[in-house]
């Protein structure tokens, strides 16, 4: 029985999409119009955790007995990470190890996920609101939050240029959550945002967006997503 | 044995502040876990933490970081998780890997709830924690704006939290665990202030759990050295 995914056109289900595809773990994807209020249908409510604060909400249902429907919230929620970070260790010998392959190598892809998280997410996702969706919903874009969270991002990107100077991947030498769950959100911004020169001017950054980006599992939700989601 | 007593011989290492929630956090973890360490202050009132020789352990600046032989790690809830998974078999059950009745299940459950601690309950405890203690041991006034807010946003928060506590005793089930750890210090200092009479004092279950996980003799060792003091100069 596949595991379902809700609402794949919005940046955290494609963390857990990128990560269900290099474990090898099959799924399905169900559309979730959040501008049309899909997730405040009743079948959607029934739910253990109920944060119904905005708008943004990917329902998980895992496959066995046990139902654990999580919920994110304003695509910050990062109950991706905690489903990602469950396939990836309860899958462990299967696909890519996503883990690290010690206790201190998990340590490290941990501690990177969490810099993501707090350092790295937050401006990212405010240049997100801004640029990608206020003109969506017709709000004015606020020129002054923009140049702030360029500027902390930037910030952030230099700490991850010089990490990146001494290994080839965040956690270490091997590809891992950590990495992976950067992928939605720089898509967005090398894309839509229209601040590839972020990435580009920082050689290692670079080099780095170059391999996790050209893996097969991102291509492949990238390849859906032009496809509308259709026949995964 | 051999082995266990030669990682016994380089003990663990905590840089960090006493009074920091982010430190507090791990070394409530340590004790749970009965864990010798020794413990490096960082003086963050000359800035300690972003200058060179700290930035080379931590490059964003940050506290706690830990150091066990030849790793090291920053971000507080990736070093719990570390000691938590390291030493899984002795001390607290803080993953609920020893639960007898589906352990798979109430690992997975610690992770989510440890996903919201991190993303929707630290937001709006932190900010409120940071007006009233830090800012104005800054020499600034607290912001209320802010604080009512944020209090407004973390009342919402709990409110899934009562629901939740009213089918289990602790957030990822019916024993406590890394999850309801990482919410310990910064509540602690929030019930320091005129919040917490409303946000956590009208939610009976809130209240039940708080107390409980306050009380533990972990969390209590932790405590006495969480004050926000300000260094005379």
């Amino acid at each position: 029985m596949a595991v379902k995914v809700y609402g794949p056109a919005y940046a955290s289900p494609k963390r857990v999409i990128a990560c269900l595809i290099e474990k090898g773990i099959d799924f399905e994807t169900i559309p979730i119009d959040l501008l049309k209020g899909e997730h405040k249908a009743p079948d959607f409510l029934q739910l253990q955790v109920r944060i119904l604060i905005s708008s943004s909400l990917l329902c998980f249902q895992l496959t066995f007995s046990t139902y654990v429907r999580l919920i994110k919230v304003d695509d910050k929620s990062t109950e991706s990470r905690a489903i990602m970070r469950y396939y990836a260790a309860k899958y462990k010998l299967q696909g890519t190890d996503l883990l690290g392959g010690t206790v201190e190598e998990t340590g490290l892809v941990d501690q990177w996920l969490e810099v993501e998280a707090h350092n790295f997410n937050p401006h990212i996702y405010s240049l997100t609101i801004q640029i990608m969706f206020y003109p969506a919903v017709g709000t004015p874009t606020d020129e002054k939050a923009v140049a702030e969270s360029e500027a902390k991002l930037g910030k952030v990107l230099d700490v991850y240029e010089q990490r990146l100077s001494e290994s080839k991947y965040l956690a270490g030498d091997f590809f891992s959550l950590a990495d992976l769950s950067h992928l939605p959100f720089t898509q967005y911004l090398v894309g839509p945002i229209g601040k590839e020169y972020m990435i580009r001017s920082r050689k290692h950054v670079s080099a780095w967006w170059d391999d996790i980006s050209g893996r097969d599992s991102w291509k492949r939700v990238l390849e859906l997503e032009s496809k509308g989601w259709a026949g995964n | 044995m051999a082995a266990q007593e030669a990682e016994a011989a380089v003990p663990l290492k905590l840089h960090g502040a006493a009074m920091s929630a982010c430190t507090a956090r791990v070394l409530t973890c340590l004790h749970e876990k009965g864990l010798d360490f020794e413990f490096v202050p960082v003086d963050l009132f000359s800035g300690e933490h972003k200058l060179p020789p700290f930035l080379s352990i931590s490059p964003f600046g940050l506290i706690p970081v830990l150091q066990d032989g030849d790793l090291t790690l920053f971000e507080s809830r990736a070093i719990t998780a570390y000691i938590a998974e390291k030493y899984k078999d002795t001390g607290s059950d803080l993953l609920l890997t020893r639960h007898e009745a589906g352990p798979a299940a109430a690992a997975a459950a610690v992770k989510v709830w440890t996903e919201v601690e991190s993303q929707h309950f630290n937001p709006a405890i932190a900010p409120i924690v940071y007006q009233y203690f830090v800012a104005s041991m800054q020499g600034g006034s607290p912001d209320q704006a802010a604080i009512d807010g944020h209090a407004e946003k973390l009342g919402k928060v709990l409110d899934v939290y009562e629901a939740r506590l009213e089918k289990s005793k602790y957030l990822a089930g019916d024993s406590y665990s890394l999850a309801d750890l990482h919410h310990v210090p910064y509540t602690y200092y929030l019930m320091k202030t005129p919040v917490a009479a409303s946000v956590v004092g009208g939610r009976p279950r809130v209240k039940a759990w708080w107390e409980d996980i306050s009380g533990r003799p972990a969390f209590l060792k932790v405590a006495q050295g969480m004050e926000f003091v300000a260094k005379e100069k």
